[in-house]
């Protein structure tokens, strides 16, 4: 199969690309970029001017629940999510049932992974044995088998020589150990920020530094180590405050920010008619100061990922009383629309920084293939139509999680199309029309 | 004084914070002509005759339970009641099902007290009945804040203006929470006075001013409203020990001596003699205990009234 995608604006911040281009996809893989391409014997796609393409989109922090809670999410149904949401790759969390600390459970996924030959997955394994914090898992062995990196998520690593160990060994394979930074002694029994708002509310809070401590606690192991911690979900403004110290101190750390915590405060519990569950995760939405500092991060580059914790739970969970209901909420099929109307169009970033923490940074922090296109490279491309007009329908999710608090919200900027090693495994026929970029 | 409302504006009472001053003055004055039944020799009116009111008591209650149970047969509803021992929740079924399970049965108003803070919020969103919050997690707990009211106003003709000290566990009274957030609706002055551990934060925005000291609270205030304190907040972090919490925030005559001369003690009970009340402060003459248990019946009474649409003729 041979397609041109004719004089389209790429953008590709890792090329140091941002401007009209040729792309000529030949099977699998980007056969040339460049200007005024021959078409030869393939077809070729034309693109209103708008669009942009992209290199594939890459989620970092992804919870597929397989094995174990195949009714919240599988590998295949979490991947159509994903390519539905624009991203080409995700990497998917080790707390499954069973946890995947063994090359069995890092097997399964790849295998399911494969047989739903959706978006590619990168599992990610567990730091110790069932995540338990004692004993350190056969990361060797688990890298051999797919994994491109170790985190215990769900949980923070427990104790500080842990964390140490695991950089330390970690390090021999250059992959990162994300941390889940929370303090389980200051988190107590909380279910949301504490503030003001956990004070009307009546439910208990977990205070930003309880993230805060535990970011700091392991920049130092990082900086004792030499080892890269990528800090999870950060949603804290201490946390920030304290990336930003370790990467000027020339510690390698890294830093993740899910949408949820640059867009929505605690209040937003409060508004609803209050209780809403779709509104629970952990880290919790936290003050408004937070946001501000989370979207201050995005700005200046401290901040390296955009990642949606994406977090499916059965609607029967969620129904639970709010401090019964598990935490999270689902992010694939959302982040796209949410980053163009809230971040570009808003005016925070632009474009090309927006793609840099989609797929470049991502690629980087976690030495993944892709990022970037290049001649000869695997063809995992996303179009995207940043002004077309979006209206969030949970009902109509991939995912088999609806538990999302944005369902009704209006939003400019779409997903048209998501290629992975060439073939077009999303088309958002609404957007793109219905003939474009059909698969033979 | 405010102008008073004709009705309340829902048909829920899940929180004080939903409630308007002129609402509060309506439930304080439907409440007085409830009271005036109470004395009656037949302690009966056919006011909610064929309505039923279903009491879901998830947690363990019995003053409030007894309170509303008796409120609404003075109302002449058709009750029943739903303790947790011995019922479909102890099986595992979620508050979801069992609302839903209730809700086929068609009662016109459930009565709830739940550990989880927002479960009637949650029930609310289910039902067609009428939801009544009789306290939920560390939320609310409406009808108590209208009782403490009611009562206050009986003794002082008045709420705003009043100097109202709130002494205890702050952080996890939903007491505390009804009342500030009404007292301050009504124009009266909160103290809230109890351990920097057991403090809840962002007082400031809702007016009320926190202190550690219960010699500044208790300064002056007409009112001196103590919270239980939960034995179990002496085994954590919390606080070392009641013979310390005693010392540092328990009520005693001395103490009260620099409140107003006429100052009234409040509890919302069950007391802890020697906790955070002196026996001889609870059983003195500022003490309006037991005007607070027996005012629960009227304003419920009244409560249950005007959430029924106020119909069915005056009591």
């Amino acid at each position: 199969m041979r397609f041109l995608l004719k004089s389209v604006h790429l953008v590709d911040p890792a090329a140091g690309r941002n401007g009209t281009f040729d792309l000529l996809v030949e099977n699998s893989r980007i056969a040339r970029i460049g200007r005024d391409l021959p078409a030869g014997d393939a077809a070729v796609v034309d693109l209103p001017s708008s669009f942009v393409v992209t290199p594939g989109l890459i989620d970092i922090h992804v919870h597929l629940r397989e094995p174990g809670q195949e009714h919240k999410e599988t590998v295949a149904t979490g991947t159509a999510s994903a390519v539905a949401g624009g991203f080409t790759a995700v990497a998917c969390m080790p707390n499954t049932d069973p946890i995947n600390d063994n090359v069995a459970v890092t097997e399964l996924i790849v295998k399911r992974a494969a047989e739903a030959a959706l978006a590619r997955v990168y599992p990610i394994g567990a730091v110790s044995l069932g995540s338990k914090g004692a004993q350190l898992t056969e990361i060797g062995d688990l890298c051999k088998a797919g994994c491109v990196a170790i985190t215990d998520d769900g949980r923070p690593v427990q104790t500080a020589l842990l964390m140490r160990r695991a950089l330390e060994y970690a390090s021999m394979f250059k992959i990162p150990v994300i941390d889940h930074c929370e303090d389980p002694s200051l988190k107590g029994d909380g279910v949301m920020h504490e503030g003001p708002a956990a004070s009307m509310l009546g439910l208990r809070g977990i205070p930003g530094v309880a993230e805060s401590v535990m970011v700091e606690r392991d920049i130092s192991m990082a900086e004792l180590t030499g080892g890269h911690f990528h800090v999870a979900h950060m949603s804290a403004r201490q946390s920030l405050r304290a990336v930003r110290d370790g990467k000027q101190r020339g510690v390698h750390v890294t830093a993740e920010v899910a949408p949820h915590h640059f867009l929505l405060t605690d209040e937003a519990i409060v508004e609803r008619g209050g209780y809403d569950t779709n509104f629970k995760m952990n880290p919790p939405l936290r003050s408004s100061d937070d946001r501000d500092a989370m979207l201050d991060g995005l700005r200046d580059g401290s901040i390296d990922v955009i990642a949606t914790d994406h977090a499916p739970h059965h609607a029967d969970e969620k129904a639970l009383e709010f401090d019964r209901a598990p935490f999270g909420i689902v992010g694939l099929e959302t982040c796209v629309s949410l980053c163009f109307d809230r971040l570009v169009h808003a005016g925070h970033i632009s474009i090309v920084r927006l793609i840099e923490l989609l797929a470049a940074n991502p690629a980087r922090v976690m030495n993944l293939p892709g990022g970037t296109l290049t001649e000869g490279g695997p063809a995992d491309i996303t179009i995207l139509a940043p002004d077309a007009p979006v209206t969030v329908r949970a009902s109509a999710f991939k995912s088999k999680g609806r538990n999302t608090p944005f369902d009704g919200w209006t939003l400019k900027g779409a997903v048209a199309a998501t290629i992975v090693g060439g073939r077009a495994v999303y088309v958002n026929e609404g957007v793109l029309g219905r003939k474009t970029l059909t698969n033979p | 004084m405010t102008t008073v409302a004709t009705s309340l504006r829902t048909r829920h009472l899940l929180g004080i914070e939903d409630l308007t001053a002129p609402e509060i003055d309506l439930v304080l004055q439907t409440a007085s002509a409830m009271k005036e039944v109470g004395t009656r020799p037949i302690k009966k009116v056919p006011t909610l005759r064929g309505r039923t009111i279903i009491n879901l008591f998830f947690e363990p209650s019995t003053r409030t339970r007894m309170s509303f149970e008796l409120a609404e047969k003075r109302l002449s509803a058709d009750t029943l009641g739903m303790t947790t021992s011995g019922s479909s929740v102890v099986k595992g079924e979620t508050l979801a099902d069992t609302a839903r399970t209730i809700e086929a049965m068609s009662p016109d108003m459930i009565v709830i007290r739940h550990a989880s803070s927002g479960a009637p919020h949650q029930l609310a969103r289910i039902s067609r009945a009428s939801i009544i919050n009789a306290g939920d997690g560390m939320h609310e707990h409406p009808t108590q804040g209208l009782l403490d009211a009611f009562t206050m106003l009986e003794r002082k003709g008045r709420l705003a203006g009043l100097k109202v000290a709130i002494v205890g566990d702050l952080l996890h009274s939903r007491v505390f929470r009804s009342n500030a957030l009404l007292l301050t609706k009504m124009g009266a002055e909160v103290r809230a006075c109890g351990p920097a551990t057991l403090m809840p934060f962002g007082m400031a925005r809702l007016g009320i001013h926190t202190t550690s000291s219960i010699d500044e609270a208790v300064a002056g205030a007409d009112v001196v409203m103590m919270l239980r304190v939960q034995h179990e907040r002496m085994q954590g972090l919390f606080l070392p020990s009641m013979r310390e919490y005693f010392n540092l925030f328990g009520l005693t005559v001395a103490r009260l001596k620099h409140a107003a001369p006429d100052v009234i003690v409040m509890h919302p009970g069950p007391m802890n003699r020697g906790v955070e009340i002196d026996s001889e402060v609870a059983d003195g003459p500022w003490s309006v205990i037991l005007d607070q248990v027996a005012n629960g019946v009227a304003v419920r009474m009244a409560v249950l009234y005007l959430l029924a649409g106020g119909e069915g003729g005056e009591p």
